[in-house]
């Protein structure tokens, strides 16, 4: 039963992170790995304040167009090429508390699977109206709302002939510096998912599992966008002692 | 109440600049600023400090993509957002490493020793997260300060079995004001990263 006192974060300490629901560092078939993972164990203490408190940001931050990335990098009338769609999910945290006020932040290629990037080498075009970031900030019961183009997937230099399936990054801030997240979203159905080193970095079928939306299709807007759902767990602390008292008063 | 596994990590990938910098990667008018880019924003108390360094990988070359994000207190020890904490400090940083020789730079405030949960301060620090094409899970570090004397009762500092490793998380005092904290992923001088 859903009440005010359970979604107030508790003041213990925030759980460990388990390996198992993250990528290895070291997975030689995504080449740039091999000499960017960390060798040695890392080092194991209970968070402190320094990863308990995190930068908060406000919606007052936020422009009108921050989190439509349809149209908030042309001229006024004119929007990204590609499927619209709308991406919309829930930032909780392990114990199931809704995360308010989380800050994410996306990026993405554009419908044709070009980024806009001084790096970038594909022969895909760029879109004079996608600019390809965007940004929203969680509201009280930890749900957000972006609208974009569906990207396309790409190619990439590691093996041979490798494709990425389309994807949209994601950064995220949640109340405390521990939680602090960046990853991917790809769409149901995509037959590159089992194929992409970078999916495969994660073991766990399940893990991945939990990066791919699903078409959402009661959320979708008729006559204009399809919807995909993609919810977000992010660690959490634990109660200490005085407040599991307080519960079991 | 139920367990929910967290969101598996996936790389930041090469273009991480678009999402989090995008000022910085030529993608203008979107945001009017990015991110994390003053630390500084008024009056702020406290010694002016700048931390920079590199990011290098197991072949010692440094990595001109990174992205490295910081979290401090101010000089009173406060965290933004605790009460009393400097309004003209906001304890953030992000920073697009540059892109011909990977520097990474704050400008910020040397911070003060902060609490410890179980009594006792930990040393000035400030906390730095990596992320980079080819790190799959963001590699979160902290910064102290060799001249600190501090140092020497940091009960994080204690916990770090092998000694010669401490000094990898020992920022070096180049200049009057100015600190260098070199990472490194991998190799004989390897950085301490954390899991906390
Ligand atoms: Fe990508």
């Amino acid at each position: 039963m859903p009440d005010k006192t359970n979604n107030t974060p508790p003041k213990g300490g925030y759980a460990a992170r388990l390996p198992a629901n993250h990528p290895v560092a070291l997975y030689p078939p995504y080449r740039t790995s091999v000499k960017r993972s960390p060798q040695a164990a890392p080092l194991s203490f209970p968070s402190t304040i320094s990863e308990e408190t995190g930068p908060v940001f406000g919606h007052s931050m936020l422009g009108p167009l921050d989190g439509d990335l349809l149209r908030n990098f042309g001229p006024q009338d004119q929007t990204a090429i590609g499927p619209r769609i709308i991406v919309h999910g829930r930032v909780q945290d392990q114990f199931g508390r809704p995360v308010a006020g989380a800050l994410l932040e996306v990026w993405q290629a554009n419908a044709g699977g070009r980024y806009r990037h001084v790096k970038e080498g594909y022969i895909a075009p760029l879109d004079p109206n996608f600019g390809g970031c965007g940004r929203v900030i969680t509201d009280a019961d930890g749900r957000y709302e972006l609208r974009t183009v569906k990207p396309g997937p790409y190619p990439w230099p590691n093996g041979p002939n490798d494709w990425r399936p389309a994807h949209i990054h994601f950064s995220v801030f949640g109340a405390g510096f521990a939680q602090r997240l960046i990853t991917q979203m790809y769409f149901e159905g995509d037959p590159l998912i089992p194929l992409c080193p970078i999916v495969r970095t994660i073991n766990d079928a399940a893990a991945v599992a939990r990066l791919i939306a699903p078409l959402d299709k009661p959320h979708t807007l008729p006559m204009d966008a399809l919807a995909y759902r993609f919810d977000i767990t992010l660690r959490g602390r634990r109660q200490t002692l005085f407040e599991n008292r307080m519960e079991g008063l | 109440m139920n367990d929910f596994p967290e969101t598996a990590s996936q790389t930041a990938g090469p273009y991480v600049h678009i999402g989090c910098t995008p000022n910085f990667a030529g993608i203008n008018g979107v945001y009017p600023d990015d991110l994390g880019a003053k630390m500084i924003t008024g009056a702020a108390n406290g010694t002016r400090i700048t931390l920079l360094g590199q990011v290098f990988d197991g072949t010692g070359t440094p990595l001109r993509d990174a992205m490295v994000e910081a979290w401090q207190a101010d000089a009173n020890g406060l965290y933004a957002g605790q009460p009393e904490a400097d309004l003209h400090f906001t304890g953030f940083g992000r920073c697009a490493c540059d892109p011909v020789d990977g520097t990474f730079r704050f400008e910020t405030v040397r911070p003060a020793a902060v609490p410890w949960p179980q009594g006792g301060m930990q040393a000035p620090h400030i906390t730095i997260w990596i992320v980079a094409r080819g790190i799959n899970l963001g590699l979160h570090t902290r910064a102290y300060f060799e001249d600190a004397p501090e140092n020497d009762s940091d009960p994080v500092l204690g916990r770090i079995e092998h000694r010669n490793r401490v000094r990898t998380l020992l920022a070096q005092r180049e200049e009057e004001s100015t600190y260098r904290f070199n990472i490194h992923l991998q190799g004989a001088g390897e950085t301490m990263f954390f899991d906390v």
